[in-house]
């Protein structure tokens, strides 16, 4: 009995440490936003000091943070809706019609590595004078989201019972009636996940973003690499803008944990 | 007469469900949900990878469209002979993506196995496993800086506090690749033990109990029941990861920059092939690199994917 309490008491304390290893570094990230360039640069100062907001203030003021955030937000919307216009019905037809031959398709495109799509793109978009617009950050970053929301919906479609909709047609609905009205209500959840997964991935890419933005359509993640090289002194600064990036992705970690790491994990318990 | 002939084919219909112009409705249907999904990955990424081929054909250089005459296979009999920036490429990035995933998978599997009967606060330790992954690549190269920073990081700090004189971490040639590696392990063990959790709690618990009974060990139920159920998940997990790990760009060029550092010290195919394109513009050249690293990943993929004993179960 005593050992029991023993072993369980080292599991929690294992898990715990574990736990601190995965999460102080992105603390520190956020205490460093807050400290000034004095206490950042110097390893004493822990996370119990006097916060400052002056990182943010100065960040913001610039303006290109805030742009570069907006750019990001604009193009992780649209890539995302359109990705799921696209991906939703189709995965519903493989899904219910079992074409794993064309699935499959899927994974061939999560294969490819998106740099070798990258010259060629580069060749025709330019030629459309198109680099340094929306559309051509919007097509790309969709790239990485139809494939992903289509792996993870093809086995939500999978996963729910085919009777129900069975049930509508003999009430008089058509095939796509029944998809329509009842497939796609109760598939929310899962187009949800996908969707808010498909948006970290647009939010987090940094390739395609880049090559194919200008000043006024840079993302997020190009502009704070961009800070790095002009401003690699001032360390509050870049975990400011470093902090804005990361903030609504942890938002969305916490409010929705479940619900993403039943997207994450889909499909791979198959095999 | 005219109504005898006409009967059995109805019937026959009606024996098999549906009338036939319904299953013809229904091959249209599936098909135009497809279409859209289809004409993106056609115009994507099929047509591109075409294109691609074709370009490492030729002598393609300098500004778009610039001289572009076919010059056979001798854009890959360039890559292949290259000793000084190919083929260390070729090193780095099977030593990076080998080295960082059976860390993770090790890692990640000790961590399901420790996780695996449910306790308190499982949501909170899942929505930290989950905060790493979801995290922007270029933030958390931005934050490994600072905190690997060789005068004024925490690192190096923590290093002295029990005697082990300071590294140079990110800023040493030798030093770079490893603690890259180590960045990977940080950001991704927790996907890796993520997946095997889920895949450990699709696994029947009758086996085990039964191995239980006739006295196995701990550590022999791990190895002879669990282990071999969890290959399917296991290698799912090592396959998504391994595909992902081989094309690692975002942190390695947020941190290193462009050539992967003054001597090339993290330069995988993926960094060398996007120098090649956008800082050289020696678009054939490149073309070859990305055909081979492609048939690379496709071959990788392939190998493990083929799983022992699954032909003969």
């Amino acid at each position: 009995m005593r050992s029991t309490r023993v072993l369980s008491w080292l599991r929690g304390a294992a898990i715990t440490i574990v736990c601190l290893g995965f999460v102080l570094p992105i603390v520190w990230m956020f205490a460093a936003a807050f400290k000034t360039n004095v206490q950042v640069t110097d390893p004493g100062v822990g996370l119990i000091f006097s916060p400052t907001l002056d990182n943010f203030r100065n960040v913001l003021a610039d303006g290109e943070v805030l742009q570069s955030l907006r750019n990001s937000l604009i193009v992780g919307v649209v890539s995302t809706v359109l990705s799921a216009v696209i991906a939703v019905p189709a995965a519903w037809a493989v899904g219910r019609f079992r074409m794993h031959r064309t699935g499959s398709l899927v994974l061939v495109a999560r294969i490819v590595p998106a740099i070798s799509l990258l010259v060629p793109w580069y060749y025709l978009f330019a030629q459309a004078g198109l680099v340094g617009s929306y559309t051509v950050l919007i097509l790309s970053h969709m790239f990485v989201s139809v494939p992903l929301i289509l792996w993870i919906m093809i086995g939500f479609f999978e996963g729910l019972p085919i009777e129900l909709e069975e049930a509508a047609r003999t009430d008089g609905l058509t095939v796509f009636g029944a998809f329509w009205r009842i497939a796609l209500p109760l598939a929310a959840p899962g187009t949800t996940t996908a969707s808010v997964l498909a948006f970290v991935a647009s939010w987090n890419n940094f390739m395609f973003a880049l090559i194919f933005s200008d000043e006024t359509t840079q993302t997020a993640p190009v502009t704070l690499f961009n800070f790095i090289s002009y401003a690699s002194t001032d360390w509050g600064g870049l975990m400011a803008a470093a902090t804005l990036m990361t903030v609504p992705v942890v938002i969305v970690a916490v409010l929705g944990q479940k619900y993403l790491v039943a997207g994450l994990t889909a499909g791979a318990t198959k095999g | 007469m005219s109504a005898t002939r006409t009967a059995p084919p109805i019937s026959r219909a009606a024996d098999r469900g549906r009338p036939r112009s319904f299953e013809q409705a229904n091959r249209r249907l599936k098909w135009t949900m497809l279409a859209p999904a289809l004409a993106f990955v056609g115009l994507m990424i099929v047509f591109p990878l075409a294109f691609t081929l074709n370009l490492s054909l030729t002598d393609a250089f300098g500004a778009v469209n610039a001289g572009k005459g076919y010059v056979g296979p001798q854009n890959f009999a360039d890559a292949l002979t290259d000793s000084r920036r190919f083929w260390p490429a070729v090193e780095r990035t099977a030593l990076f993506t080998v080295g960082a995933v059976l860390i993770e998978t090790v890692l990640g599997l000790a961590l399901a196995m420790l996780m695996r009967k449910p306790f308190r606060g499982i949501r909170w330790v899942r929505t930290v496993l989950v905060i790493p992954l979801l995290t922007t690549p270029v933030a958390v190269g931005i934050l490994w800086l600072l905190i690997l920073d060789p005068t004024n990081g925490i690192a190096n700090h923590l290093l002295s506090s029990v005697g082990i004189p300071p590294q140079e971490f990110l800023g040493s040639v030798t030093q770079s690749l490893p603690i890259l590696m180590l960045i990977d392990v940080w950001q991704w063990t927790p996907m890796m033990t993520l997946l095997l959790l889920a895949g450990l709690s699709t696994l029947p618990e009758e086996p085990e109990e039964a191995a239980h009974v006739d006295g196995a060990g701990l550590w022999q139920r791990f190895r002879y029941v669990v282990l071999p159920m969890l290959v399917p998940t296991l290698a799912t997990a090592v396959v998504l990861r391994s595909i992902d790990a081989l094309k690692t760009f975002d942190i390695l060029y947020a941190t290193k920059g462009p050539g992967g550092g003054s001597s090339f010290e993290v330069e995988t195919l993926n960094v060398y092939a996007y120098g090649l394109t956008f800082d050289y513009q020696e678009y054939g050249l490149a073309s070859a690199v990305l055909v081979l690293f492609t048939l690379a990943i496709i071959g990788v993929v392939a190998l493990l994917r083929r799983r022992p004993g699954r032909g003969s179960a």
